[in-house]
């Protein structure tokens, strides 16, 4: 069958404009009952939501709900070390858990037109604004790799990617970006 | 240049012509033709040769449902397609098709000669000849019977192309877009509900696309399908996907859809998938397959130009193709007379239309039509055969009188004959989803009954008929789904007209003079599968379908019988005098149609087959030509060859530098989980065998974990951070499922504690520094800690800063030398990484991987969870008893420990295992024996765990596990080998530095 | 793939799900007093329901929490799920659960 040819359109670039890296920043994993919870949104300065799935900003601060028991704290790397001291600080009294995971994971933006298409290429939520509406987030899957999403804009995701399952979001995202129309 | 193509009309392009091949012949197609069309607008029929007689055999039917053409595209040497349906088949310029199971060409195929010797091969033939010698199954026999017996080949070459898949989610899936469909999207649409409307055809509009003369509210029916269509494409809340098969109904309203993509193009778009699998959660699905048409079964219904009806109709009308211009109808259904009007409007001759139905039906309006036009019409007809060799010549029709009396016919030449059993509503995927069915008598057909899923049928595939029916079910069904889906909805109705003959028909066989005449009848073309064959199954006992399926074939393949089922029952009711729902049906098994293994795979192939988890030395290892190995989803080093270097000289220099200088290590992966809260250590008093409560801050034990069934299930090092907070390691492996069995016992058994574990394994990098020089190294890199013997005794932790990275330390040891484990976090992990080469160079520091970690430590007798133990090794059986906190009330695998069989001295226990000859290494996993010169069976009293050379030794070294083998230590054991029994002596675990004193450096 | 309410995060799709056994298999208090019939009991003994099934998942890759639902295991229907430590809610099971 050596004789017969394949014809292939010539390659096109492709547009890589939905995805964007952003610096390295302070991430605390914060576990504790309801008024370590309370305690916990004096000390961080941003009121940590209760309702389940949704994240909550004040500035440059978030607090991200993961679960009822559990919140990831977003923060410039420049204040970790006085967001650390103060919740030894205000939360002496409250058991709780405070844990830094600056570097476990990583962020990856992926946004514009086409954001919702790309996710939806290995993530099994229904990402209608309707169901999944701006400032959501939960832990979910992205293909075979765990993620955090948070719904930050109507075209704008915030992804939470462990270190060394990183390389493999980015690559089938960037996969699923050759299906666009150029 | 073709000689039957129309003059006009049809959908196809007339100013696009497209050269092709098939069997190396060039013909001319156009521009929305199939291969089927194409072909046949040049007058080729024969399209293939039967799966097991090898008779010629043509096209059947226009779409999903063809049978009999299945064919091979080409497009290069790894893009092969076998079994494709020309119907389905979209022409594209440079087109290069096959026919199939054929030798040497589709005129002349020898295998035909199983033709003649068909009264030899009824069903079960197989099983019933090819049974003895047994061997002779596998090695002559089946390899014979798969090359005579096949369908197309499938490609030896990997696929070059890839595949996509996505989730999606809808209101609404619509399935089919014909007049139910459509009508059900636009209901559906205008409520607001997110709706997808998907149909496997290039073009929406089913059925509408064969009408010639239909109008819906006045307008012509094709203008009010681009109406509506244009309509939906605007909306943003409404997805159209042609090409696409609904092909499976999966629990809770999963549909999975496969998109075809590139296949209908001449030119492969680059990076584009060739397909996508679309998997759809829909509130709601409302079903609008349609129907199939039914073939009639009389004898010589399978030569190439009888064909069905309605594939005539869609291919006059669709692609201005006749199939013939001397037609012969044979029909048991009203529905059928249109294609008879549609060819004659084409410009053919309809030389008799042959009615098989009983006496007493009522004409519908298609026949009347067709009378009307005054077309000769001969009742109460059957057929007893045809002519011709690889297309049809003539046919042969008789009349059936008030008794049941056949006449001795009479023969009519055509180049084509039609034939109509009536419509099959398409029930599978309704069925799928395990909605039961009813047999609905008016119609002779399974029509959906309850759903079982929030599903709706609608249209021909609900058993309707008549156009202005069709579009106010398909309407209706599509405001119940988004009045179901919490949308207001109204259906939005609308008149159709069009000729609507009527879809019931006479499934079974049409009567001859004797039951079973001498050419055969076939009631499966696809795996000729004939009305011998089924009474035949009968004769022999086989009264359930399910059998009668399995023994004659009939259904199975490529079209799982959407052609053939029904008269199959229908022959097996007649026969054994049942009415057909009492016959039952078979499975309708997913995929509607055949679909690619490929789009299952997705993009998980290759380096995306899964995660490729990397550490910070990844890079660097690279770059030296370090050689990985997958544990997990990590790749991990396995040994770092110089120049001229095998994996031993490797391993056996790494060792060296360990034993003699010093050696780094890359523990990254292990798991590691900080465990805090007031009660932490009360927590891990619970959760591990060892007593935490003792360990002081800045200090570390080894733990082990046990299952409640006090097996071993992991081990690590945890280090006391402060009061409230342990630093847990687990192994590389178990991290996950160490952390989710945590996460059991504190949120569902000791809910009281006042504990929270967070993952840290990706927070730390970790760089294992081992060896006698080990502290040198560190100390030219760490200033603000003093790792003196004194000040950081082994098993302490302490914080401080390297290479300008913060840094967790612990003084621990693996090796049995001296050693550290330098945690950072981890974007510091490849500068601290290099830092530490870099300064151990003058110490003559030698990276290692885990080929010689693993000789290391068992040369210690350190024990690796899920090597040397197995599932069902108590502590004590793996000689780490000695962890165990004996003060404790409990801890998790505690009471299991105290049932007798897990007291017994004949336990399978760790020891050492030396073989007399020192260079000899012995395999892992193999056994144990007690005595030489064993024959099988043999007493197996153990097994190997873990097989080294150790070069500190200078000779092999094994970990083991023997019944009783503690006892048994200086006793002379066999390992036995093929061709010999190695005798091995039975020792301490503990192989290099019994007394532990190289730790302390 | 089933759909599963997270007593939490609401509907989610079975992929985020590890499925944890039977439920309401109490672990004793103290092991120690348990005979080994009681402990055999504990430990291996588990049922296999045709119907009405009382039964724990994990919202694995969600909240991360274990719960409780009562599911068909003739048809893979839920008929309701609830926190872990909740009582489940009455239904005709024929004693089934």
């Amino acid at each position: 069958m050596g004789n017969h040819a394949v014809k292939t359109t010539a390659p096109v670039a492709v547009d890589m404009s939905w995805l964007e890296t952003p610096a390295s920043t302070a991430r605390l994993s914060f576990r504790g009952n309801a008024a370590a919870i309370a305690a916990a949104s004096t000390a961080f300065g941003v009121p940590l939501p209760t309702e389940a799935c949704r994240a909550a900003t004040v500035g440059t601060r978030s607090a991200l709900w993961l679960g009822p028991d559990e919140y990831l704290l977003i923060a410039p790397e420049s204040e970790r070390l006085a967001i650390i001291q103060g919740f030894v600080r205000d939360l002496a009294a409250h058991p709780h858990s405070l844990v830094d995971v600056s570097h476990r994971q990583n962020a990856l933006i992926v946004k514009g037109p086409h954001a919702v298409w790309l996710l939806e290429s290995g993530c099994p939520l229904d990402l209608d604004l309707s169901r999944f509406p701006v400032g959501m987030c939960t832990r979910t899957l992205f293909e075979k790799s765990e993620i955090t999403l948070w719904r930050t804009g109507t075209d704008t995701f915030h992804l939470e990617v462990w270190r060394s399952f990183m390389e493999y979001v980015t690559a089938l995202l960037t996969e699923t970006a050759h299906e666009l129309p150029a | 240049m073709s000689t039957f193509r129309t003059t006009k009309g049809g959908r196809v392009d007339r100013a696009h012509p497209l050269q092709f091949t098939f069997d190396g012949k060039a013909y001319v197609g156009f521009a929305g033709d199939t291969l089927a069309s194409a072909l046949l607008a040049n007058g080729v029929h024969l399209m293939g040769r039967s799966f097991k007689y090898h008779r010629p055999r043509g096209i059947v039917g226009a779409g999903s449902e063809e049978p009999n053409a299945l064919i091979t595209v080409i497009r290069d040497a790894a893009r092969r397609t076998p079994n494709l349906r020309a119907t389905q088949i979209e022409l594209y310029d440079g087109l290069v098709a096959e026919s199939q199971n054929r030798w040497p060409s589709l005129q002349f195929d020898a295998g035909a000669v199983a033709g003649w010797l068909s009264p030899l091969l009824p069903a079960g033939f197989y099983n019933k000849t090819f049974m003895w010698p047994r061997a002779a199954w596998h090695a002559l026999y089946e390899p014979n019977i798969r090359a005579a017996a096949g369908l197309g080949i499938a490609p030896s070459l990997p696929d070059p192309d890839h595949y996509a898949q996505r989730f999606a989610h809808c209101d609404v899936l619509v399935v089919g877009s014909g007049p139910a469909g459509l009508a059900a999207a636009k209901t559906a649409a205008a409520s607001g509900a997110r709706v997808i409307l998907c149909d496997e055809q290039p073009a929406f509009g089913g059925s509408l696309l064969d009408d010639r003369n239909a109008t819906v509210n006045g307008q012509a029916a094709s203008a009010w399908m681009a109406d509506t269509l244009a309509a939906l494409a605007k909306n943003p809340r409404v997805r159209l996907l042609s090409r696409t098969t609904a092909f499976g109904y999966f629990p809770h309203n999963l549909i999975g859809l496969s998109e075809r993509i590139t296949d209908h193009l001449a030119e492969l778009p680059s990076g584009m998938p060739r397909e996508r699998l679309w998997q759809v959660r829909a509130r709601e699905v409302v079903i609008a397959a349609g129907a199939i048409e039914r073939p009639l079964v009389f004898p010589g219904n399978d030569r190439p130009g009888v064909l069905l009806a309605s594939a005539a109709r869609t291919y006059a009308n669709r692609y201005g193709v006749l199939v013939g211009r001397r037609a012969v109808l044979v029909t048991g259904c009203d529905a059928g007379y249109e294609a008879a009007l549609d060819l004659m409007a084409g410009g053919a001759h309809i030389e008799l239309i042959a009615d098989v139905r009983p006496p007493g039906y009522v004409a519908g309006p298609a026949e009347k039509a067709a009378r009307a036009a005054g077309l000769r019409v001969e009742q109460q007809s059957t057929v007893l055969g045809t002519q011709g060799t690889l297309r049809v010549s003539g046919v042969k029709i008789a009349s059936v009188d008030a008794s049941g009396q056949i006449s001795r016919g009479r023969s009519y030449d055509c180049d084509v004959v039609l034939m109509s059993g009536g419509y099959t509503p398409s029930v599978h995927l309704h069925s799928q989803s395990r909605g039961k069915l009813v047999f609905d008598d008016s119609l002779g057909a399974f029509i959906p009954g309850k759903p079982a899923e929030h599903s709706h049928s609608a249209g021909a595939a609900n058993g309707v008929q008549g156009l202005t029916a069709l579009l106010r079910d398909g309407a209706t069904a599509g405001a119940n789904a988004a009045a179901a889906a919490g949308f207001t909805a109204s259906a939005i109705m609308h008149t159709g007209v069009a000729l609507d003959g009527t879809m019931a028909g006479v499934p079974g066989v049409l009567s001859q003079p004797t039951v079973l005449p001498p050419a055969k009848a076939f009631v499966d073309f696809q795996n000729d599968v004939t009305t011998r064959d089924l009474a035949l199954a009968q004769r022999e006992g086989f009264e359930s379908v399910e059998h009668i399926k399995r023994y004659t074939t009939t259904g199975m393949a490529t079209d799982q019988g959407k052609t053939s089922n029904l008269n199959a029952l229908a022959f097996i009711a007649e026969q054994s005098n049942r009415r057909i729902p009492e016959v039952g049906l078979t499975t309708f098994r997913m995929p509607y149609t055949p679909t690619t293994f490929g789009i299952f795979a997705g993009h998980a192939r290759g380096d995306l087959f899964d995660p490729v988890r990397k550490t910070p030395s990844h890079d660097w290892t690279v770059a030296r030509g370090g050689v990985f190995e997958d544990v997990g989803m990590w790749k991990r080093t396995r040994y770092f060859p110089q120049a001229g270097e095998d994996m031993k000289a490797a391993m056996d220099r790494e060792c060296r530098a360990v034993r003699h200088a010093v050696g780094m290590f890359d523990a990254s992966t292990l798991g590691k989980i900080e465990v805090v809260g007031k009660d932490a250590a009360t927590f891990l008093n619970r959760f591990y065998i060892n007593n935490w409560s003792t360990l002081g801050v800045g200090r570390s034990r080894y733990g082990i974990l046990l299952r409640d069934d006090g097996f071993v299930y992991d081990d690590g090092v945890i280090a006391r951070l402060a009061e409230d907070r342990f630093h847990v390691t687990t192994t590389t492996g178990g991290a996950a499922r160490v952390f989710a069995m945590m996460e059991d016992y504190l949120q569902t058994e000791w809910t009281e504690l006042s504990v929270w574990i967070t993952s840290t394994t990706e927070q730390w990098s970790v760089v294992a520094v081992q060896g006698p020089r080990s502290r040198e190294v560190l100390q030219t890199l760490v200033s603000d800690l003093d790792i003196s013997a004194e000040a950081m005794p082994h098993m302490s932790v302490a914080n401080g800063t390297i290479a300008g990275a913060p840094m967790m330390l612990f003084r621990v040891s693996f090796s049995g030398e001296l050693g550290f484990e330098v945690n950072v976090p981890a974007r510091h992990g490849t500068a601290v990484w290099e830092a530490i080469y870099n300064a151990g160079k003058p110490f003559g520091i030698a990276p290692y991987g885990t080929e010689a970690m693993h000789v290391l430590r068992a040369e210690k007798g350190y024990i690796i969870v899920g090597q040397d133990t197995d599932g069902t090794m108590t502590p004590d059986d793996a000689a780490v008893a000695w962890a165990i906190g004996k003060t404790k009330p409990d801890f998790i695998g505690k009471r299991a420990l105290e049932r007798p069989a897990m007291k017994r001295l004949d336990r399978k226990q760790l020891v050492g295992l030396l073989t007399v000859d020192p260079q000899t290494v012995l395999e892992e996993g193999a056994q144990v024996v007690a005595t030489a010169g064993q024959t099988v069976p043999m007493t197996m009293i153990g097994h190997i765990t873990s097989s080294y050379y150790s070069a500190a030794l200078k000779r092999s070294i094994a970990l083991g596990v023997v019944a009783g083998g503690r006892a048994l230590v200086g006793q002379t054991l066999y390992v036995p080998m093929p061709g010999r029994d190695i005798a091995v002596v039975v020792t301490s675990p503990v192989f290099y530095d019994p007394k532990g004193e190289r730790i302390n450096g | 793939m089933l759909i599963i309410h997270c007593p939490y995060c609401g509907d989610r799709p079975e992929l985020e799900f590890s499925h944890g056994g039977q439920a309401q298999v109490v672990r004793p208090a103290d092991p120690s007093k348990a005979t080994d019939a009681e402990w055999t009991q504990f430990l291996y003994l588990r049922k296999n329901t045709r119907g009405l099934f009382a039964e724990r998942w994990r919202h694995l890759r969600g909240c991360g929490r274990f719960f409780n639902a009562i599911r068909d295991t003739t048809t893979d229907q839920f008929v309701v799920t609830y926190r872990a430590g909740e009582q489940p809610p009455a239904i005709g099971s024929g004693g089934a659960l």
